[in-house]
């Protein structure tokens, strides 16, 4: 049974720059950053901010909301971890914070995703480290 | 200053097969030479620059090693698709700085008998961007399907028009002896085949074939010497889009910035082209490149390709060979835009001959539209 649940897509790896994103998401908690020189607020993570440089960055704890700015769903696939979950829904979800991730769209019906839908964070335990940020139909 | 007629296109040649098992790249990179300098009337020893994309790390250096050459210039610029287009422009910025006289491009890939599935394999990056990336899944089809989800919720484009455009590059293809896919397609034939990821069908997508290419490019002044009528490279410009720290539109493409760039370094307009070699990887690919070129306002592309505006006999068009729909895709296909422009420009294009040819333009994409990109844009005239 474990080995049929192993996880086998690829797995985020953590360094410097990327870790504390990542041990909050293995919290169940999804962080963005905002630069205190200049305001600005990015993803994907960075050491530094994209608009100045400037090191000086906070942690923002997401509300966990968003809505989907596009989608699409993917029905080849012969990569390890895919080709045995196909179809599946890959999406660009725009968070309340203002920034938009790359995710997957998941308890949710390929014909049933639309844009502007509103969806909610929820995380797959990849491994005992790393959970991977996902989002569901808000309201689940 | 100004690149604007120091460098033209001498020489150009078009490898032959689309499946070729029995070559390595480097035969097919070795033989395009060949072909390329004979069609300039220049040898292997006039060579002192060298361009290619495609082959690795310090694979330029054993490229130089194969063909036994000692460039004064070298650039592997490598960027996806459009390098060559990119390398075009590099090659007569070096001429007109004095950094070389004779540039050798060169491309070749057997992606196809290497089984490389290019646009679903899937697989794990290893840049930055790429650690947020890789456990979603992204393959090249699906990150061009977001762009045309997208185009479509905000445009109302719709599958169809994307499919008008394989059907153009079929047609265009048909009278290209070269070209791997030659059998007419329709609007029906597009939207019945299956979807590889929504909203793309399989036949918007390019193939993958092998195949390569070369382009020789002298001063101008050599080239008026030289055995065929000189193309000159009136503009470039390159750039890259990417997912801008998360709030990238994802409707504007590369092109937006170096489209302008480059026609206004060549002094000319929109209305000035005759022909177009848009970077075809997929259908979506080519109506957003229109769009942020400028050749249309943005969202009217769907409409913009309609009604033979962009095939043979209409106002602009585009990819004359069959593009990577139809033609050839050995993974890379900025090469081709090139060729097919120069050929074009000559008159040597026989049954696809657009009339009275004196501009061209070519956009090459590198990449993919939803995540990253770049984009190289090159003005070329007679």
């Amino acid at each position: 049974m474990a080995e049929e649940k192993k996880y086998k897509k690829p797995i985020p790896r953590m360094d410097e720059e990327s870790k504390p994103f990542w041990e909050a998401c293995a919290r169940h908690e999804l962080y963005v950053q905002k630069c205190r020189s200049c305001g600005k607020v990015f993803y994907y993570p960075r050491s530094f901010c994209p608009e100045d440089l400037s090191q000086d960055l906070e942690w923002v704890k997401c509300s966990g909301k968003g809505t989907v700015y596009t989608f699409t769903v993917t029905r080849q696939n012969q990569g390890a971890g895919f080709r045995d979950n196909l179809p599946y829904i890959m999406a660009y979800v725009e968070l309340e914070e203002g920034v938009r991730m790359l995710t997957n769209i998941v308890d949710c019906k390929p014909e049933d995703v639309k844009i502007g839908m509103p969806v909610e964070i929820t995380f797959e335990d990849a491994t005992p480290e790393v959970s991977i940020p996902l989002f569901r139909p808000a309201g689940k | 200053m100004s690149i604007k007629g120091k460098a033209a296109i001498a020489g150009v040649y078009e490898h032959p097969l689309r499946w070729a098992p029995h070559k390595t790249q480097y035969q097919i990179m070795a033989e395009s030479a060949r072909g390329a300098l004979e069609d300039a009337g220049l040898t292997l020893k006039d060579v002192d620059g060298l361009f290619t994309s495609g082959v690795g790390g310090m694979g330029i250096v054993s490229l130089a090693e194969h063909l036994n050459l000692y460039p004064d210039y070298l650039d592997s610029n490598s960027i996806g698709g459009s390098s060559f287009v990119s390398h075009t422009g590099h090659a007569a910025a070096a001429i007109a700085a004095g950094y070389c006289n004779v540039a050798l491009i060169l491309y070749g890939s057997t992606w196809s008998s290497d089984r490389f599935a290019i646009g679903t394999g899937g697989g794990a990056g290893s840049d930055p961007p790429e650690h947020f990336e890789s456990c979603y899944g992204p393959t090249t089809v699906g990150d061009y399907a977001l762009v045309a989800q997208r185009h479509m919720h905000e445009f109302g484009t719709t599958s169809e028009q994307l499919a008008e455009i394989a059907v153009t590059m079929r047609r265009h293809a048909s009278l290209n002896p070269l070209a791997k896919f030659r059998d007419p397609i329709t609007v029906e034939d597009v939207l019945a085949s299956r979807i590889v990821s929504s909203p793309l069908h399989l036949l918007d997508c390019c193939m993958i074939s092998d195949g390569g290419g070369a382009i020789v490019v002298t001063s101008a002044e050599r080239a008026r010497d030289l055995r065929k009528k000189p193309v000159h490279i009136l503009g470039a410009a390159e750039t890259c889009y990417h997912t801008s720290a998360g709030v990238r539109d994802l409707t504007n493409a590369a092109a937006k910035q170096s489209g302008p760039k480059a026609l206004a370094r060549a002094g000319v307009t929109h209305q000035d082209i005759d022909m177009a070699m848009i970077y075809d990887s997929f259908t979506i690919t080519v109506l957003v490149t229109l769009e942020s070129l400028g050749f249309c306002k943005k969202g009217e592309g769907g409409a913009f390709v309609r009604n033979g505006r962009v095939g043979l006999g209409g106002e602009l068009p585009i990819n004359t060979d069959g593009g990577g729909l139809s033609s050839n895709h050995p993974g890379m296909r900025g090469i081709f835009l090139v060729i097919e422009a120069t050929r074009q420009l000559r008159g040597e294009c026989g049954e696809r001959q657009v009339k009275d040819c004196q501009l061209a333009l070519c956009h090459g994409t590198g990449g993919t539209l939803g995540l990253r990109h770049s984009g190289a844009t090159l003005v070329l005239g007679v």
